[in-house]
């Protein structure tokens, strides 16, 4: 068996007296598509930001890449590949689309190689100020690639492409945020609840989108409320609550699962976007 | 031993007295996440309102101190309801910089009405000393001790046990759950202003007579050495500044045993800067994250800029060279001069401030640097003026980037007080270091600007040189800004996780912010320097830190052309109105407190 991209291993992270994930695991392969799901406060997001470098696990490992990762910083992590989207939404409000989205390639810009300490910096500056051609035409080709991937969501952000992030709507800005992090053209792409607070259309629309994106091939962790969403696309699901995996496997298996079915409906009590999604697990078969 | 004893209890004391002064902070630091600069102000207040009383209508002690609580509570409320209130919603630098507009105009107008010169006041207990050991403790000590244990009782008792104390601590745990809950937030607002103005007067009237000296100038003092303690005790913790500001008394008082008095202030800004850096939820916290709380740091109201074409860029320059060869210009040529210095400052620091998000309350540190380095690379290693100036520029830029270097790791107004402290201890280590600074003498006889041969100390070749340095270095940074590296540092100014997970390096792009504007600050003080011929550690001051905020700010945040406006405005307008030099303080803190209620994008916007 190849070795997956992603191997995450007893992970854990404490806040206070809360535990908000006990000991995850999971393996991601290339070219696959895993899903986590969970009530809120199940410690989706936390495990998200252990994986990504936000956060410093109290223990466990993270494997990305055949690298031992943890504890890594983000921008150590986005070196290597590994880009996100996050929970609420966090675009450069007042950088224009194209900018935004030029920030996600900043990783891969040759001029921006760290270097030796501070004369990488001093290089970096200096090439900015004088601008040779080289300089000139990457950031030029950066510019096209920017376009090209703008262009996956049909309409929505090319006409905009010069307007400041604040002015966009919200699913805009949830779309700019995904497309920032393919910028990166990462090896591992982890969008933390993509269609939160999106209509039905504009999901449907997200759908296609991430369909798409399975379809060439990228690897994604997916973190999701809407559960047709996630049977649809997934080749995996993980289900977490209280911090803890409660069952793992097909998106059937998932779905069927009592443990599963059980958390769903012990939190319908606390409203919000899985409510619907509880209903249609009991009525499912 | 005895003069151990008196140090010890000379900490004390002067702990104390940090006390009152922080306890203050640490109240509306708790309820509405604000520093609140103008502090010190409402201690010099204090101090001459128990002044007037005791020197003027004759009022026994406890009238006086009564007086004095009470007039400077009002002070308190009516800071809160016309300065601050307004501004709620806005971003969270944004109060912040308000109360320092509120203390320009508090001191300025303290100023006019007193005059600046110093007065005493003379403690009208008996004079009697009790031997302790073998140091001796008197009786105004303990008096002030009294009141320390006086006040942290009452306010204990207030916070414990009155519904209206029991409203700040639930304002203070979430405020947004306590209006919910029904709390008046507003009115908590007003009380814990109220509380911590009285205290802080009744330092200010105490010290007055503890050192029977009070003069219009010992705001900025006091206000730092209550956010120090604070930040010691850790932010908005009361109990913890009572223990940061006594333990702040100690360290300075041992530290002038050991070193001499010019040292006292140098230790409490390095222990500042080692608590901020180590701990900087304070030394009583637990160690955990830093909260996330203050996110937002920036002072970026979502606007966009004005575009000014460029052709109008240019005509406005080519005027400004041309204006020399105007009759009778002397005058004008003097002041622009000025506003060319100003405005190199202010660029520099729109970008730290506005560009990447840094408000930096210390550019003033930078602006020494440069002076020291060009005069002394001149004088003692004899450089040409030609190639020290330059010179400066570089040493600001790496000496400026390295002692930054720890508030890198801080975000919002932690960072303004971090670059504050550096700016202060850039100052005292220059007046400390004799040997290599001339200490409190100064460097006199700066030699005038050459370039080569050419002497150019005549008031044109001054304004040229410093409008076509400013005309460079404009264009240079204006040039930055359109390449990636403006792209990273606005990024970073709006949301530094997500930069991170971009892979931007927050260490590598805040240093070569750091670094860029630090070249130009570091060139703006050397030419003043050898325009000057002579300067001191006074030179440049947090005031001039502040000043040059307030440019930026009137100009918009981030902007060149902005900052450039900016500065001619605040050095030009007040000599074309012919203001006096007490008004134009007052002026300074207006315009900063109006554009900020007002228009806080600016005049040309935020870039
Ligand atoms: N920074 C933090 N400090 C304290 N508790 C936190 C923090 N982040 C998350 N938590 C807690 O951890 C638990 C898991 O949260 P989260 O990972 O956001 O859940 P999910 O994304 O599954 O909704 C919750 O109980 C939450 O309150
Ligand atoms: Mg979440």
């Amino acid at each position: 068996m190849t070795q997956p991209l992603l191997s995450v291993r007893g992970l854990q992270r404490r806040f206070g007296g809360i535990t908000a994930v006990k000991g995850a695991n999971l393996d991601l392969c290339e070219g696959e598509l895993l899903s986590v799901i969970g009530p809120n406060g199940a410690g989706k997001t936390t495990l998200f930001n252990l994986i990504s470098g936000h956060d410093r696990p109290d223990g466990g490992t993270v494997r990305f890449g055949g690298v031992e990762v943890t504890g890594s910083t983000p921008e150590r992590l986005a070196a290597l590949g590994l880009a996100r989207t996050f929970q609420h939404g966090r675009v450069f409000a007042n950088l224009t689309v194209r900018d935004n989205v030029l920030m996600g390639t900043h990783s891969r810009m040759k001029l921006a190689r760290p270097g030796p300490p501070l004369l990488g910096a001093l290089r970096e500056l200096f090439l900015a100020l004088i601008r040779p051609p080289g300089v000139r035409a990457e950031e030029q080709a950066l510019r096209r690639e920017v376009e090209d991937i703008l262009h996956l969501f049909g309409d929505r952000l090319i006409p905009r492409l010069d307007r400041p992030a604040y002015s966009l709507s919200y699913a805009n800005r949830r779309r700019l945020e995904i497309a920032r992090a393919l910028a990166l053209r990462p090896r591992l792409l982890m969008l933390d609840e993509p269609t939160a607070g999106m209509n039905e259309t504009e999901t449907a629309e997200m759908r296609t989108i991430i369909g798409q994106l399975k379809a060439r091939g990228q690897t994604i962790l997916l973190i999701e409320h809407k559960l047709d969403l996630v049977m649809q696309l997934s080749d995996r699901v993980i289900a977490m609550d209280d911090g803890a995996e409660i069952a793992a496997g097909t998106p059937a298996a998932v779905r069927h699962d009592p443990a599963v079915v059980e958390a769903y409906l012990g939190h319908r009590h606390m409203g919000g976007e899985q409510t619907p999604d509880a209903v249609a697990l009991e009525a499912s078969p | 031993m005895g003069a151990w004893l008196d140090y010890t209890i000379n900490g004390l004391i002067v702990g104390n007295i940090y006390a009152l002064l922080a306890v203050g902070l640490a109240l509306i630091f708790g309820v509405s996440h604000l520093i609140n600069f103008a502090q010190g102000s409402i201690y010099t207040a204090g101090a001459f309102i128990g002044w007037t009383c005791a020197q003027r209508l004759g009022t026994p002690l406890p009238v006086t101190m009564a007086a004095v609580v009470l007039g400077c509570a009002a002070l308190g409320v009516v800071i809160e309801r016309v300065g601050l209130r307004p501004l709620a919603g806005s971003a969270r630098i944004a109060p912040l910089l308000a109360t320092i507009g509120i203390s320009f105009v508090l001191d300025q107008g303290l100023q006019l009405l007193y005059s600046p010169d110093p007065r005493s006041l003379p403690s009208p207990l008996p004079a009697w000393r009790i031997q302790v050991g073998r140091g001796t403790i008197g009786a105004l000590d303990i008096l002030i001790a009294a009141t320390g244990l006086v006040s942290a009782a009452v306010l204990f008792g207030f916070l414990r046990f009155s519904r209206l104390g029991w409203a700040v601590r639930a304002t203070a745990q979430d405020s947004e759950a306590a209006r919910q809950m029904g709390v008046n937030t507003d009115a908590v607002n007003r009380t814990v202003f109220a509380i911590a103005a009285g205290l802080g007067g009744l330092s200010g009237l105490l010290v007055g007579m503890y050192y029977n000296h009070i003069d219009t100038a010992m705001s900025f003092q006091a206000t730092l050495k209550g956010v120090v303690a604070q930040v010691i005790g850790g932010m908005g913790n009361v109990p913890g500044a009572i223990a940061g500001s006594l333990l702040l008394g100690l360290t300075e008082s041992y530290g002038v045993a050991l070193f001499g008095s010019s040292y006292r202030n140098l230790f409490a800004f390095v222990l500042l800067l080692i608590v901020l850096v180590l701990r900087p939820n304070g030394l009583f916290a637990g160690r955990q994250a830093m909260s996330p709380e203050p996110l937002t740091g920036t002072f970026i109201a979502p606007s966009r800029p004005w575009d000014v074409p460029r052709w109008a860029v240019a005509v406005c320059v080519l005027l400004a060279a041309l204006l020399p060869f105007l009759p009778n210009s002397a005058y004008a040529l003097q002041v622009l001069t000025n506003a060319w210095l100003y405005a190199l400052l202010a660029i520099s620091l729109t970008l730290v401030a506005g560009t990447l998000g840094q408000v930096s309350l210390g550019h003033a540190g930078l602006l020494l640097i440069g002076a020291y380095a060009s005069a002394l690379l001149a004088l003692d290693s004899g450089l040409p003026v030609w190639l020290s100036i330059p010179a400066a520029g570089f040493v600001t830029a790496a000496l400026g980037t390295a002692l930054t270097w720890p508030a890198f790791r801080l975000r919002s107004h932690y960072v303004s007080i971090a670059t504050l402290g550096i700016g202060e201890i850039v100052g005292l280590v220059i007046l400390n270091w004799e040997s290599l600074t001339h200490g409190p003498m100064g460097v006199t006889g700066v030699p005038p600007l050459t370039a080569g041969t050419v002497e150019l100390d005549s008031p044109q070749a001054s304004y040229w040189v410093a409008l076509a340095v400013l005309v460079l270095l404009g264009l240079m940074q204006s040039r930055l800004l359109g390449t990636h590296l403006g792209r990273t540092f606005r990024a970073i100014r709006d949301d530094d996780v997500a930069a991170r997970a971009c892979g931007v390096s927050l260490d590598r792009y805040k240093g070569l912010a750091f670094a860029v504007s630090g070249f130009a600050a570091g060139i703006s003080g050397a030419i003043s320097a050898h325009l000057y011929s002579y300067i001191n550690n006074e030179t440049f001051t947090s005031q001039v830190s502040v000043l040059a905020l307030t440019m930026v700010i009137l100009g918009g945040m981030g902007n060149v052309l902005g900052a450039v406006i900016g500065a001619v405005a605040l050095t030009g307008l007040p000599e074309v109105f012919r203001f006096t030099a007490e008004y134009r303080q007052l002026i300074y803190g207006l315009v900063l407190l109006l554009m900020i209620r007002f228009r806080p994008q600016g005049i040309l916007g935020t870039a």
